[in-house]
């Protein structure tokens, strides 16, 4: 018990950081209109591509000798970037045709 | 200096991806939103790849394999974007998505690995026990990341028709099973890491389990499933973030496990289903017909081309519905026609849109959009239901279970407690099917048998162009 107690102290910033993004995430979803639950479902799935700078970061870590390092990095930065760009490029397109209406 | 201009690199793409999220849910700000938090997004990468600095290797290395690999990413993601059809978006939700876990879940797999290495090498016993939370984050990360990336591949399949919905009895135990399993297998993991080829057990079964997880699930359940799936990348992005203490990486990936989270439970509620039914229980309509069967309560009356033109054409005030079946006949350009028709004529012509209506909340609106209906004609569910007592004719194309009054007479319905839209209290009610055969709910529609209700059979898309005609010479 003691050992969790302290656990939490010494991770305090990263707790409240997480504890805090929940809300803020709870708070901006509340009020969507329906129309929008699909591009805003794409944006947030656009948004979790950040996931793509660890992938960056394992493959500047890796050395020039560790195959597996350099391999599955680099598939993994092909992917995240996939999620990101791909993810930005299909909400545009489905907020392109609210554009053009509602200004 | 690097140092702290990479924080404030993470510190924007934080507060864009709040405030672009937030721009996000205004159909107003929406566009500018996805703008800003893609620029954030820039910024927090190219802050990482040119400043980002290891404390034991440095800064970062491979700068051609790194930008390789993003040239290739983003040219392929952008066209894959760009040309895939409107009604195919869900889809690339979903393929976008299990990138992003596979990339999530090999990122553990590397770390892991580099972990490993450091565990056996090093002789220190106390080595094991300080590094027991990184093997315990990089678990977390690669079956959640796994999970996500089969579901999604799953998913995606499903939506443009590659996967059938497949389910057998007992398997809702066998993925608790397979899910139990790679639970106890990490819980063992962490405690012994030295048992590092369990990782590749670990991995095995999370894809199995995602695999099992999505395939029963029926296709018009499938946005509730990617919108939960792109919460649990969210959350295994946020794994990265911990393992890395990388600030930016936590706040996109809790911001959306927390934000998907709460938007798959809203998509839940606009269908009057518990999530767990979605997950859980099959609809009914494919694998188990509902118990009565398709049974025609009654007679139904058919109306002509001709004496539709006619109601039409005089009516003030006519409703659109449109529903799934439109989108298959690809008739909304043909709709549009009508509308602008009947408009020509001093017809008041509104759409009546069911959150619900077609297989992800907006279909029908992406659909109407493509043919350059105007924004300000459809009506959303509540303020169409207010008009349909002054409505004169009420056209339903290929809606059906949006508007079956058994959601709210019937407790025996699967579809019961689910709000829809009441037509019946319109003049006369029109509806255009191909056949009598039910909806995706596989029940019957008592609707069509009420005696202000006729029936226009026809393929959506001829039905339409022909009405235009017939429409012109009244």
């Amino acid at each position: 018990m003691q050992s969790i107690l302290h656990f939490i102290t010494i991770n305090q910033p990263i707790i409240y950081t997480v504890i805090l993004m929940i809300f803020v995430g709870i708070e901006i979803i509340e009020k969507v209109p329906s129309v929008l639950h699909t591009p805003l479902m794409s944006g947030a799935n656009a948004i979790h591509g950040v996931v793509i700078i660890g992938a960056i970061i394992v493959m500047g870590k890796a050395e020039p000798d560790n195959y597996l390092a350099l391999a599955l990095g680099f598939i993994a930065v092909v992917l995240g970037t996939l999620n990101v760009v791909g993810g930005f490029v299909v909400t545009d397109r489905m907020l392109e045709m609210f554009k053009k209406k509602k200004k | 200096m690097n140092q702290d201009l990479l924080t404030i690199c993470y510190l924007l793409g934080s507060i864009t991806f709040i405030i672009g999220l937030k721009m996000l849910s205004n159909p107003a700000t929406a566009r500018k939103g996805n703008l800003l938090a893609a620029a954030g997004m820039t910024i927090a990468i190219l802050g990482t790849i040119f400043l980002y600095k290891d404390v034991e290797t440095g800064y970062l290395n491979n700068y051609a394999w790194i930008f390789a690999g993003l040239i290739i990413g983003a040219i392929i993601g952008t066209l894959a974007a760009k040309k895939v059809k409107m009604t195919a978006m869900p889809e690339m939700v979903s393929l976008f998505n299990g990138m992003g876990g596979a990339c999530a879940a090999l990122i553990s797999i590397v770390e892991f690995n580099h972990l490993s290495k450091e565990l056996i090498s090093n002789p220190n016993p106390l080595f094991i026990p300080h590094e027991q939370p990184t093997v315990f984050i990089i678990v977390v990360g690669l079956i959640i990341g796994s999970v996500s990336f089969a579901g999604s591949m799953i998913a995606w399949g499903k939506l443009n028709g590659k996967v059938k919905d497949f389910s057998f009895k007992g398997q809702n135990i066998l993925n608790l099973f397979l899910l139990a399993l790679a639970i106890l297998s990490a819980v063992y993991l962490v405690m012994n890491p030295l048992q590092h080829n369990l990782l590749y057990v670990i991995l095995v079964l999370s894809l199995i389990y995602g695999i099992f997880f999505v395939m029963p699930i029926g296709g018009a359940d499938m946005p509730v499933v990617i919108s939960l799936l792109n919460s649990f990348t969210g959350v295994a992005a946020a794994c990265g973030g911990f393992l890395y203490n990388n600030k930016v990486m936590l706040t996109g990936g809790i911001l959306v496990g927390a934000a998907g989270t709460l938007l798959t439970i809203l998509m839940c509620k606009a269908m009057n289903r518990s999530l767990k039914n979605v997950l859980i229980g099959s609809f009914g309509g494919n694998a188990q017909t509902s118990a009565t069967g398709p049974v025609s309560q009654g007679l139904y009356k058919e109306i002509s081309l001709s004496d539709t033109a006619m109601i039409m054409s005089y009516a003030t005030k006519v409703m659109i519905v449109p529903g799934y079946g439109l989108a298959v006949a690809q008739a909304q350009h043909a709709c549009h026609e009508l509308e602008k028709i009947l408009t020509e004529k001093g017809v008041e012509v509104k759409y009546a849109i069911h959150p619900v209506a077609g297989r992800m909340p907006g279909h029908m609106n992406v659909l109407l959009a493509e043919a350059d209906v105007s924004y300000d004609n459809l009506l959303e569910m509540e303020k169409a239901n207010d008009e349909f007592p002054t409505t004169d004719v009420v056209f339903i194309l290929g809606a059906n279970d949006v508007v079956n009054p058994a959601a709210k007479n019937d407790p025996t319905s699967p579809i019961y407690g689910m709000p829809i839209l009441d037509v019946e209290l319109a003049k006369t009610i029109v509806v255009n099917k191909r056949s009598m055969k039910p909806g995706y709910a596989g029940i019957e529609n008592e609707l069509f048998f009420k005696p202000k209700t006729s029936m226009l059979f026809g393929d959506a898309k001829k039905v339409l162009q022909d009405l235009c005609i017939e429409i012109k010479s009244v």
